[in-house]
């Protein structure tokens, strides 16, 4: 948590969980993929993020959770200005603010189910054992603890993913295409469990999707085009 | 659509260099250590064939006196009898600083010999100047060179026919050279005889004739060395298959969608089974070229310690040149192909027994690679018990091969399934979820490592084995030399007569002269020395005896029993309380069975005149002299100016020790350099099965950085995971390396050598070795590790892109 206690990064701004101002991120040899991006998120809020393939939705997620580094402007996390942090200050920012969630669910395959769901919760050191069985069922994963990710479906991968992230009762979730993977159904319920954890834990949510249907039933939405929000 | 094709499988080197990279290093090591120990094997075994050529007669009947060397005058009669006979004395002297074996022949009847052609080919007055009174003295150019500035010597002519470390000359000359007059060692039985002889048993009776074995001695005795240096090539080999095994059947997961496209767009399966077999066979000539070369730079390194290793151990003449011979190319790219082939055959049969619309998977690769654990265990257990069956029903040094093959290869079967035991108890024992992680992800890439794990296994139980083996066999044998070298002071005087005078002048002032006085015979057909000794405490306190009657010392000194050598014993299968017959006539109980090691060939003792009794003409010129350690130095001086003796004739019992202990660790340099390299193998093996996993390991570590760890720890978790790793592997390879050393120390020195050791225990040499396997298995893993330390996050995310 040494991220979260560098004084120098912390300003007061109870509002906004997430404050992005002005960014701007060019990988080398490509063309600039953010030019001068501004959005905010508040706490327990839930944004979509729509946009074209290639139009830097993901790269912005990324940025966001402090997985990769920005050119110019600042991203502010749960008060903590990401510009300033070193690579120790984001890997405990993930830890300690930020919980992640990925199209291709990215579980850890030498983990059973019920280790995965706690993984995180455990490496944050806040492990609550009545929230991670309150989330097991309300899950349906139940049953599935002592299988590993390779035996379980698609939909009940991403249900662990969600668990996961949620079960460190992370200031934000990020999302990045959480059922792109999935058929109709299967991404409706998990929309729906997904909605309702994040109600449920005061989570806020920044969720990257193509889906329009998907994008209608969250709080805000924006929409990225060309590097730009549009 | 060949080349298309073939376009599109090479695709996959281009863009994947280091493993190609991988497998043909993989591929050129085997074959670089097997060819070199081939090479060596190969020169070693065409220089006892040029030796048996020179020594001459080699298919020819040989008549000989039984305990000692014949008189000319029965030369002489035997040919007024008619039969046709050519003389040779043999001997072992000193010309300068060179200790030489002396041929002397009759160059007027001895059988054609290719020295003395090429010599008369090149000087027709060669043949004349051999007979004429200064003599001429044929030897390697080597020799020829070294023994150039030797003072007193007849005019040297240098042949390259003639043996290293030998020298040919006239019967008259040579029995100057080893003041041996009037002496003959064996009669060559000519082919062409006249008809009706008088048979040679009633004209000498007591001569005994035999078959010629010139030259077979060597090649049986040094056998086993060399069988001990292709197992090691071999050992050596398997290591290096192991890379290639993994580095092929990675890239053939790799390219099963590729395979699945080509056979979709109409490639039929055989024409691709056959492209691919091609492709190897390519990268196996290519890897071997690359491992010939090396195995020649190997060899050319090691071989001059091997020549003075058979030098020193069996007296066996070894050139300390290499030269290229087909046979040894030809063999070496047929080891790579046939390596390569064994080792891709199971990747190549899966792909093309893929159906067509099989999804290509890494992770299945692992997978399957984990559920064969169970029958890789059993095979395991089933190659140990058939080695240890081998060697109950095979017996011999074959048997013993057997068994160290079945326990090598079924230990290395076992280690994937009880590492995946032992880290599943870890698992179990640690709490804190970056453990459980640690336990658990080092478990599931098993499949991927395990096979250099296996190299790292064998070449760490083969270091241990031998370093055992070599250890125990250097304290004993220091043991041993402290009991057999106890006299204060040894000498050889030029010739009996001095001998006596010094005998003589040497009695008022020591302690004791101990004549070393000895005679051959043949036992069971084979050449035993006999040694004389008279009744002394110091060989009653001293000589070590590993079996013996409750009177045997008492038998002995009065002639009435025999000690014999372990080698003999085991031989012959000789021990106390049986009789041994040493000639026609002389049977006497064996009293007793003592070590003798370093020593390849028979060897007994009875009391001195016993001794004279039976063998004509014992050489009376070595002594051991007993005396109060202070005064060697001055008795040395007094020898010296007394007898005007060379410095070689005076040695006293540390310079002898000293030089002993020399002999015996060179003899094992050879070993020590094999056991380093195939562990050099090893590290390697580790360094590119991490190298290859690379690509697995970026899908398996980016969920846990982004779940907040930094890349640095990342890193130093995956430097800990394979410190981990090699570190069960070294305590796993400590009870297979006893146990091959057990092998080596019961099994294979007694049907090698005949002598069987004690086994000690070295724990300081297993802490070194434990710790050089923990700094290969980290420098293999310290590469990948700081590339995953400088990973750029971009690169990391990738995984997460949605379009992979």
């Amino acid at each position: 948590m040494a991220g979260l206690e560098m004084g120098a990064n912390l300003v007061a701004q109870e509002a906004a969980m997430l404050q992005i101002e002005d960014v701007s991120k060019t990988y080398p040899g490509a063309r600039p993929v953010l030019q001068g991006v501004s959005l905010h998120l508040d706490a327990g809020e839930t944004l979509a993020l729509t946009g074209e393939s290639g139009s830097g939705k993901s790269t912005l997620l990324h940025l966001a959770g402090a997985l990769d580094g920005f050119d110019s402007g600042e991203i502010t996390l749960a008060g903590t200005r990401l510009s300033g942090l070193d690579d120790s200050g984001r890997a405990a920012l993930r830890r300690g603010c930020v919980a992640l969630v990925f199209q291709q669910f990215n579980l850890i395959p030498s983990l059973t189910v019920a280790q995965n769901l706690s993984f995180h919760a455990r490496l944050a050191g806040r492990q609550d054992p009545a929230w991670i069985r309150d989330l097991t069922d309300r899950l349906g994963l139940g049953e599935l603890g002592a299988r590993y990710p390779e035996q379980l479906s698609g939909g009940q991968q991403q249900r662990v993913a969600i668990g996961r992230a949620l079960a460190a009762r992370p200031a934000l979730l990020l999302a990045d295409e959480p059922t792109g993977n999935l058929d109709e159904t299967a991404s409706d319920a998990v929309m729906d469990l997904m909605l309702e954890l994040v109600r449920v834990s005061g989570t806020a949510l920044f969720l990257v999707t193509h889906s329009e249907r998907i994008a209608a039933r969250l709080d805000r939405r924006a929409h990225l085009s060309g590097g730009r929000i549009a | 659509m060949i080349g298309a094709a073939l376009q599109a499988l090479a695709s996959h080197w281009r863009r994947h260099p280091l493993q190609l990279g991988t497998l043909l290093a993989g591929l050129a090591l085997a074959t670089a250590l097997w060819s070199a120990v081939q090479a060596i094997n190969a020169e070693a075994r065409a220089s006892y064939a040029r030796a048996a050529s020179q020594i001459g007669g080699a298919t020819l009947d040989v008549l000989e006196a039984p305990g000692g060397p014949m008189s000319r005058a029965r030369y002489v009669a035997l040919r007024r009898a008619g039969w046709q006979l050519s003389p040779v004395l043999e001997g072992r002297t000193r010309l300068g600083e060179e200790q030489v074996t002396l041929l002397g022949l009759d160059p007027l009847t001895h059988p054609p010999l290719p020295a003395f052609e090429a010599a008369m080919q090149a000087d027709q007055a060669t043949l004349a100047q051999m007979l004429t009174q200064g003599g001429l003295l044929l030897a390697s150019p080597e020799l020829v060179s070294a023994l150039k500035d030797v003072p007193g010597l007849p005019p040297l002519r240098a042949s390259d026919s003639v043996p290293p470390g030998m020298v040919i000359t006239d019967i008259g000359l040579a029995e100057r050279l080893l003041a041996r007059p009037d002496q003959i060692d064996r009669l060559l039985i000519l082919p062409q005889q006249p008809m009706q002889l008088t048979p040679l048993d009633q004209l000498a009776p007591d001569l005994q004739r035999r078959a010629s074995r010139a030259g077979a001695d060597t090649a049986r005795l040094t056998d086993s060395f060399h069988l001990n240096l292709t197992a090691f090539g071999l050992l050596s080999f398997a290591v290096g298959l192991f890379i290639v095994h993994g580095t092929v059947g990675l890239a053939f997961e790799q390219r099963r969608a590729m395979v699945r496209t080509l056979r979709a767009l109409g490639l039929p399966v055989w024409l691709l089974a056959a492209l691919m077999l091609a492709e190897l066979l390519a990268l196996a000539l290519v890897g071997g070229l690359l491992g010939l070369g090396l195995g020649y730079l190997v060899a050319a390194a090691l071989l001059p310690d091997v020549a003075a290793t058979l030098r020193g151990l069996y007296g066996a003449p070894v050139a300390g040149g290499l030269s290229l011979r087909p046979s040894w190319i030809v063999g070496g790219l047929a080891m790579a192909l046939i390596g390569t082939l064994a080792a891709s055959a199971q990747a190549l049969w899966r792909m093309l027994r893929m159906p067509l619309l099989a999804a290509p998977g890494l992770q299945a690769w692992a997978q399957r690679a984990a559920q064969g654990d169970r029958r890789m265990a059993l095979a395991g257990l089933g190659l140990i018990a058939a080695g240890i069956a081998a060697l109950a029903l095979i017996k011999g040094l074959i048997g013993g091969f057997a068994l160290i093959a079945g326990l090598m290869l079924g230990a290395a079967l076992l280690l994937p399934p009880v590492l995946a035991a032992l880290l599943g108890l870890g698992r179990h024992l640690t709490r804190g979820p970056l453990g459980e992680w640690l336990w658990a992800d080092t478990r599931a890439q098993l499949p991927g490592i395990g096979l250099a794990l296996m190299a790292l296994l064998l070449a760490l139980a083969a270091n241990i084995g031998v370093g055992t083996m070599v250890s125990s066999f250097r304290l004993t044998f220091t043991g041993w030399l402290d009991q057999r070298l106890v006299s204060e002071l040894y000498l050889t005087a030029r010739d009996d007569a001095q001998g006596a005078e010094i005998a003589r002048w040497l009695a008022p002032r020591s302690d004791a002269v101990l004549p070393i006085r000895a005679a051959e015979f043949t036992v069971q057909g084979n050449p035993v020395t006999v040694y004389g000794v008279v009744d002394h405490p110091t060989y009653r306190d001293n000589w070590p005896l590993l079996d013996r009657t409750p009177d045997a010392w008492a038998q002995v000194n009065a002639g009435q029993g025999v000690f014999i050598n372990e080698q003999l014993a085991r031989r012959a299968d000789l021990w106390p309380g049986d009789v041994v017959q040493l000639a026609p006539g002389w049977v006497l109980p064996v009293a007793g069975v003592y070590s003798d090691y370093g020593n390849p060939t028979g060897q007994a003792i009875t009391a001195l005149p016993a001794l004279l009794t039976h063998a004509r003409a014992v050489p009376n010129r070595r002594f051991g002299v007993r005396i109060v350690p202070e005064a060697v130095p001055d008795l040395i001086e007094a020898l010296r100016a007394k007898f005007d003796l060379p410095a070689s004739a005076l040695i006293d019992q540390a310079g002898l020790k000293s030089r002993s202990l020399a002999v015996f660790d060179k003899t094992f340099v050879v070993t020590g350099a094999l056991n380093l390299l195939t562990l050099g193998v090893a590290g390697f093996a580790i360094l590119t099965s991490l190298l290859t996993l690379w690509s697995l390991r970026l899908p398996q570590l980016a969920p846990v950085w982004a779940l907040g760890l930094t890349r640095g720890r990342l890193a130093r978790l995956e430097l800990a995971r394979s410190l981990l790793l090699a570190t069960f592997t070294a305590l796993l390879a400590l009870p297979l390396g006893l146990a091959l050393a057990w092998v080596l120390l019961a099994v294979i020195n007694v049907q090698a050598f005949g002598w069987r050791l004690p086994m000690y225990l070295f724990p300081l040499d297993w802490l070194r070795l434990f710790l050089l396997a923990l700094l290969a298995a980290g420098l293999a893993a310290a590469l990948p590790a700081r590339r995953l330390y400088r990973l750029p996050p971009s690169e990391l995310l990738k995984v997460f892109a949605n379009a992979r």
